[in-house]
């Protein structure tokens, strides 16, 4: 495809943008800024990746993994504002996410150790990892609001703060998985998932595409439910003081 | 005099609400003997409640020392201190489940099978076949018996009440009043008991705690305190409430 075809599919955003002005829907501006800015990142990831996919060496690859989890931390810690260590949790959670898939992956030998595969894997692992934690932290502060009286309850009943959060954690990791496993339900029924359609367009026997596929979800699976569990455990601590109290006031 | 159950030294509380710092309680310095009863009375709003929760370190001082035998409140570990000075809410919550499991909660949470469940309900009069309920479907009256019973599976020295009984009909409020004073009696349990019935807090106080805007007007013994205050705001507070109730 060269960039005359690119170029020629940004038709398809003019059409959407005829119709919002149309129907005055206001949404000219966000989709002509999206658009724009996704074309601009991608592009300049698409370089990047072919000059570390050229180097071929460890810590280029190390650097890139890095610079991609302090991304996708920066975003969810916006989630968990005034909460002490936020980001550390958060990276931490996603770092060992990371790490585990990719020993699993690597260590037995399912994917080749080169950079094409760690890096875009990678990318689906941090990408679902930083949903998850955006998600875990929403329903997070949700829960703890709703059901305060009952964390109190356990508290003035001489119960730890683990053993009051708990239930409101639980629940949390939960319902934070829910989208991620909903969405597997129906896969190949709907919609084919990005990657394997790629696969298939570049011209990869379906079944081949499809065995890869399968990979990508139950490693998605493993890495969202490690990093939901793990920043679970590792901020409820945070959410009280050290009187035993729940705190969280200055979680914004 | 012995050694007091509970004693507040110079404490005050200021909460920070829509950014503004609001004092809840100045200076407020008094002392409950082990095995009696207090009354806390006073205006809604005046830090009735909030001086209660400073008892088992649910809310924190600001200044000066809340101490519970002797022991100042952040000195305790605070689940040994949470399961003897127990508390107990004008709407209590219960988790989902069943009274059973509601009950047991408190030796569930220190690793322990509730053995007599039976007995417990008993005690506070219930009928043990509610065990099998599930807790949010019992009537308010019968709620509030279940977390008494529940606060007391941890044996507590010190009870703080905060306005139990004033979501109960008269019938049932009675009854909890009674089981409270029974409780007293029987296990010698020192109860802090906050109540905005004026009739209430002269029939059970030993003695009496007045607080109004954050500051304790008047304390002394129940008998002397109805039937004579000392202050003027204690005869105006008296007479307003007595015309209104």
């Amino acid at each position: 495809m060269n960039l005359i075809t690119v170029l020629l599919s940004f038709s398809f955003v003019m059409i959407a943008l005829f119709l919002s002005a149309g129907f005055k829907l206001g949404l000219g501006r966000d989709l002509l800024v999206t658009s724009i800015r996704a074309a601009i990142q991608l592009l300049i990831v698409g370089y990047i990746l072919k000059a570390v996919f050229g180097f071929d060496r460890v810590w280029v690859i190390l650097l890139m993994l890095l610079i991609m989890i302090a991304v996708a931390t920066g975003n969810a810690a916006k989630r968990g504002k005034g909460l002490p260590h936020i980001f550390w949790n958060i990276f931490l959670a996603i770092t060992i996410s990371e790490a585990v898939t990719q020993a699993f992956l690597l260590g037995l030998k399912i994917v080749p150790a080169t950079p094409q595969y760690i890096i875009s894997i990678s990318g689906m692992i941090i990408g679902n990892s930083m949903v998850i934690a955006n998600l875990f932290l929403n329903r997070l502060k949700g829960e703890i609001n709703m059901r305060k009286d009952e964390v109190a309850l356990v508290l003035s009943l001489g119960g730890s703060p683990k053993q009051a959060i708990y239930p409101v954690l639980k629940q949390s990791i939960r319902a934070s998985l829910i989208p991620t496993v909903e969405s597997q339900r129906t896969i190949g029924l709907v919609q084919l998932p990005g990657m394997m359609t790629g696969q298939i367009i570049a011209g990869a026997d379906p079944i081949q595409a499809v065995r890869f596929q399968l990979l990508i979800i139950f490693m998605i699976l493993s890495a969202a439910s490690l990093t939901a569990i793990i920043l679970g455990f590792l901020i409820y601590p945070r959410l009280f003081n050290k009187d035993q109290q729940l705190d969280i006031a200055a979680w914004k | 005099m012995n050694q007091p159950e509970i004693s507040f030294q110079n404490v005050s509380k200021s909460f920070v609400h829509h950014n503004e710092t609001v004092r809840v309680l100045k200076n407020i310095t008094g002392e409950v003997q082990k095995g009696e009863i207090l009354t806390i009375i006073g205006p809604s709003g005046s830090g009735k409640s909030t001086l209660l929760s400073l008892c088992n370190l649910l809310i924190t001082p600001d200044e000066g020392e809340v101490r519970v035998q002797g022991k100042e409140v952040r000195e305790w570990n605070a689940q040994e201190l949470r399961r003897r000075v127990g508390i107990a809410f004008q709407s209590p919550p219960m988790l989902a489940g069943t009274a059973f499991e509601n009950l047991s909660l408190p030796a569930k949470l220190r690793g322990k099978e509730l053995e007599n469940p039976e007995q417990y309900m008993e005690y506070v009069g219930l009928p043990k076949n509610l065990l099998t309920r599930e807790a949010k479907e019992l009537s308010g009256g019968q709620r509030q018996r279940l977390s008494l019973a529940r606060t007391l599976v941890n044996e507590p020295d010190v009870l703080l009440l905060d306005e139990i009984t004033s979501a109960l009909d008269a019938n049932a409020a009675r009854g909890v009043e009674d089981l409270i004073v029974r409780i007293n009696r029987e296990r010698h349990t020192t109860i802090l008991w906050v109540t905005h019935d004026l009739a209430q807090a002269e029939r059970v106080g030993d003695r009496v705690f007045l607080i109004i805007d954050g500051k304790l007007i008047e304390s002394g013994p129940a008998r002397e305190f109805f039937a004579g205050p000392q202050t003027e705001e204690a005869k105006q507070f008296l007479a307003a409430k007595r015309e209104s109730q």
